[in-house]
């Protein structure tokens, strides 16, 4: 078995932009992804859609980020982007993506694939739909092997033997020539972690990974991808929209919303002590979370649609903070209390006074 | 699987019994054969001892029942019109169709397959799109006048193929033909290009959706993050999801090949079946007729089968269900 690879040459130069420095946990250790100012573009018929728009983060070695956000916040197109899976004509306009120090968005595409599934992996939503219906599981999990590492036949099949074991797939011998529909929801996604974890990449984005699974088994697949990742010091990418899995499973959390980054921060920071308006309403919806709150509670309005975001911050016509300033300026990610946090009220400069008392109860209202 | 194989069989012969019901019932509803075959000036007694003869003086039901036990053993009567066994007149034509159809097919398969995986990959390419555009015109224009466009500018402006006939043919005893010789495959372009391009046109339309539906799911998509080239990505998982649908269709359009190519031999005079059902129909030779319609849902009956066990082959789906392991 191939130890942790470190084939990804430094390139040297290091993008140390002012984000990077505030953030806790981030800090020591090179990152094992680093996005910086990254801009996503639908180019269509009636102009060109911002999918994505300077969004920046980085992720250290063995570490987990959680994603969250809406439905169409733009979690899954953060994900595509970095692993260059973007529908076409989607197209990353603006910023960098580095990968150990590498940077990768501006590489070949002959030379990106390789990267895949061998430093960056993916796993998606549904594991039904993820494998090829017309392969046994062995059949795909040794080519994916044989990809990336130099065995023979007999080497990817010991090793394909070893991977579903690790996965927990009992008897393994028998279910190699197994076709993925003799498998049920929850060994198929199994089976789904195995391929993406073949290579042994230092990173993955672990797209919704349980949200199609039956309930009962979301926590055992969870605890697997987790146990895994630690177990090999694997970072992840982990999109959700269930908070008690951010908060079981993540070290930090970012926050997404209308294709931005507006929160990022420790896990504990964000759920327990949001700062921007948006996240304080997103917390303050999830049961049990704020436990202060005993009703749940929803932010009025809803996300604005790609094509009609609002200029300045694009949360301001949901908040009940929104002033002049957050119409016309839109605010860059400004550290506030443990996270980081785009929004006026945290300018260190020159920060917005809050308009009416407690943040998160007078702009959520009672569902 | 052998349940799947008997059930598949019956469903077979029941299509033949039916398709035999209608050919027999020609004998009935088309013209009364005696008369075209002696004409006004026989007697009353020559009429009643051909009909004895031909065996039409039967009950209708024994009369069916020994059409259909002749039909199984290939013995479908003597020509109203050349007064020689159905059998030995299809026997000889039978090359000749079979070469041309399976030439067309040939054609008609690799080339929609090839264009049709060209189209999907290259789906933004000016190639791609003059290739779409083109099948349109494939898709649009009858066979005949396919035909008649490619004798004009092939044989009589340009010269360089010959306009009808098969040529020079080689009988090989129980088989004649064109495959052997220069002349014979010459003559064979044409008809081949003219009965296949309807084919060719939809088999590529068909691979180039097929192909588009698969590049989009999560499958593919997995394929790729997970780093296998794109030659393997688009050869290997995306063209073996492709070919399941097309393979039935691909099955269905063969039958129709050999179907349609009673147009291509009229027009470019090809001495196959196709000419003699269209002589036949002339000549109200119902025999002939009745054997050609048989011959034609038996093809068809066949390929069917075929395919269905190809399919049951490719996807192991159907394997399960079918009560593998
Ligand atoms: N092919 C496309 N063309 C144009 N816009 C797109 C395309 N794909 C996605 N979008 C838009 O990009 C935005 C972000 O989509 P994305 O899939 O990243 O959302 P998400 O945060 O993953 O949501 P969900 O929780 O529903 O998965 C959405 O507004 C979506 O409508
Ligand atoms: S910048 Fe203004 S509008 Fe945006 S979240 Fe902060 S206060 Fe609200
Ligand atoms: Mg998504």
């Amino acid at each position: 078995m191939s130890s942790t690879p470190s084939s990804v040459e430094n390139s040297g130069e290091q993008n140390a932009i002012a984000v990077t420095g505030h953030e806790p946990g981030a800090a020591g250790q090179e990152p094992v992804l680093s996005v910086r100012h990254l801009r996503v573009e639908f180019p269509t018929r009636h102009g060109t859609l911002v999918a994505l728009d300077d969004v920046s983060f980085d992720i250290a070695p063995g570490e987990v980020l959680g994603v969250v956000g809406e439905s169409g916040a733009g979690k899954s197109m953060t994900g595509n982007a970095v692993i260059r899976l973007l529908e076409p004509p989607g197209r990353i306009a603006e910023g960098e993506v580095h990968l150990s120090g590498r940077r990768i968005d501006d590489l070949p595409e002959e030379r990106f694939v390789p990267l895949r599934g061998r430093h960056i992996g993916m796993i998606f939503q549904d594991p039904l739909t993820s494998l090829n219906p017309l392969f046994s599981v062995g059949d795909q999990l040794i080519e994916t092997i044989r990809t990336h590492l130099p065995m023979n036949e007999r080497e990817a099949r010991e090793e394909a033997l070893k991977l579903l074991r690790e996965v927990g797939i009992p008897a393994p011998e028998n279910r190699l020539d197994s076709y993925p529909h003799q498998f049920s929801g929850g060994m198929r996604q199994r089976v789904v972690i195995a391929l993406a974890l073949a290579a042994r990449p230092e990173f993955i984005i672990a797209d919704e990974p349980t949200t199609a699974l039956d309930v009962s088994v979301q926590a055992q697949i969870l605890a697997l991808l987790k146990r895994l990742c630690a177990d090999h010091g694997t970072a992840v990418m982990l999109v959700t929209h269930d908070m008690g899995v951010i908060a079981e499973t993540a070290d930090r959390v970012a926050v997404m919303y209308a294709g931005r980054l507006i929160e990022i921060g420790p896990v504990d920071e964000v759920v327990r002590n949001p700062q921007h308006p948006y996240t304080k309403g997103l917390m303050a919806s999830i049961p049990g979370i704020e436990k202060r709150l005993e009703r749940l509670y929803q932010i009025e309005g809803s996300m604005p649609r790609l094509a009609a975001i609002p200029a300045g911050c694009a949360f301001n016509p949901r908040c009940p903070h929104a002033q002049e300033r957050c119409r016309v300026q839109r605010p860059d990610l400004m550290p506030a209390e443990g996270s980081l946090a785009a929004c006026w009220l945290h300018d260190p400069v020159d920060p917005l006074p809050p308009r009416r008392g407690e943040a998160g109860e007078e702009m959520a209202h009672v569902r | 699987m052998l349940a799947f194989l008997i059930q598949r069989v019956l469903q077979a012969i029941f299509v033949m019994f039916v398709v035999a019901l209608i050919s027999f019932s020609l004998f009935h509803y088309v013209g009364d054969p005696v008369l075209n075959m002696l004409g006004q000036e026989a007697t009353e007694a020559d009429r009643a001892a051909l009909r004895a003869q031909l065996g039409l003086d039967q009950p209708v039901v024994v009369q069916f029942w020994n059409f259909v036990v002749n039909a199984a053993q290939f013995e479908f009567g003597i020509s109203y019109r050349s007064a020689r066994p159905v059998t030995d007149l299809i026997l000889e034509r039978l090359p000749a169709t079979l070469e041309l159809a399976t030439i067309s097919a040939i054609f008609a398969v690799v080339m929609g397959i090839l264009l049709g995986i060209y189209t999907a990959l290259r789906r933004r390419s000016w190639l791609a799109h003059f290739i779409m555009t083109a099948s349109l015109i494939g898709v649009s224009l009858p066979t005949f006048l396919i035909g008649v466009l490619l004798i004009y500018v092939f044989a009589v402006e340009l010269g360089v193929l010959p306009a009808f006939g098969r040529g020079e043919t080689v009988d090989l005893g129980w088989w004649d033909t064109g495959l052997l010789t220069t002349s014979g495959l010459r003559s064979l372009i044409l008809p081949a290009i003219t009965l296949g391009l309807f084919q060719l046109t939809l088999i590529m339309r068909l691979v180039r959706a097929e192909m588009l539906e698969v590049l989009s799911t999560d499958y593919i998509k997995f394929a790729r993050a997970r780093g296998l080239s794109k030659r393997v990505v688009n050869l290997r998982h995306a063209l073996k999801n492709t070919m399941i649908p097309v393979i039935t269709i691909i099955g269905l359009q063969l039958g129709t090949i050999i179907a349609f190519a009673i147009i291509t031999e009229t027009v470019f005079q090809w001495p196959g079946v196709g000419a003699l059902f269209i002589t036949a129909v002339r000549f109200v030779d119902v025999p002939v007729m009745a054997a050609y319609l048989m011959m034609i849902a038996l093809v068809f009956v066949v390929i069917n089968l075929v395919v269905d066990l190809l399919y049951y082959a490719v996807d192991p789906r159907l394997r399960a269900q079918g009560g593998g392991k």
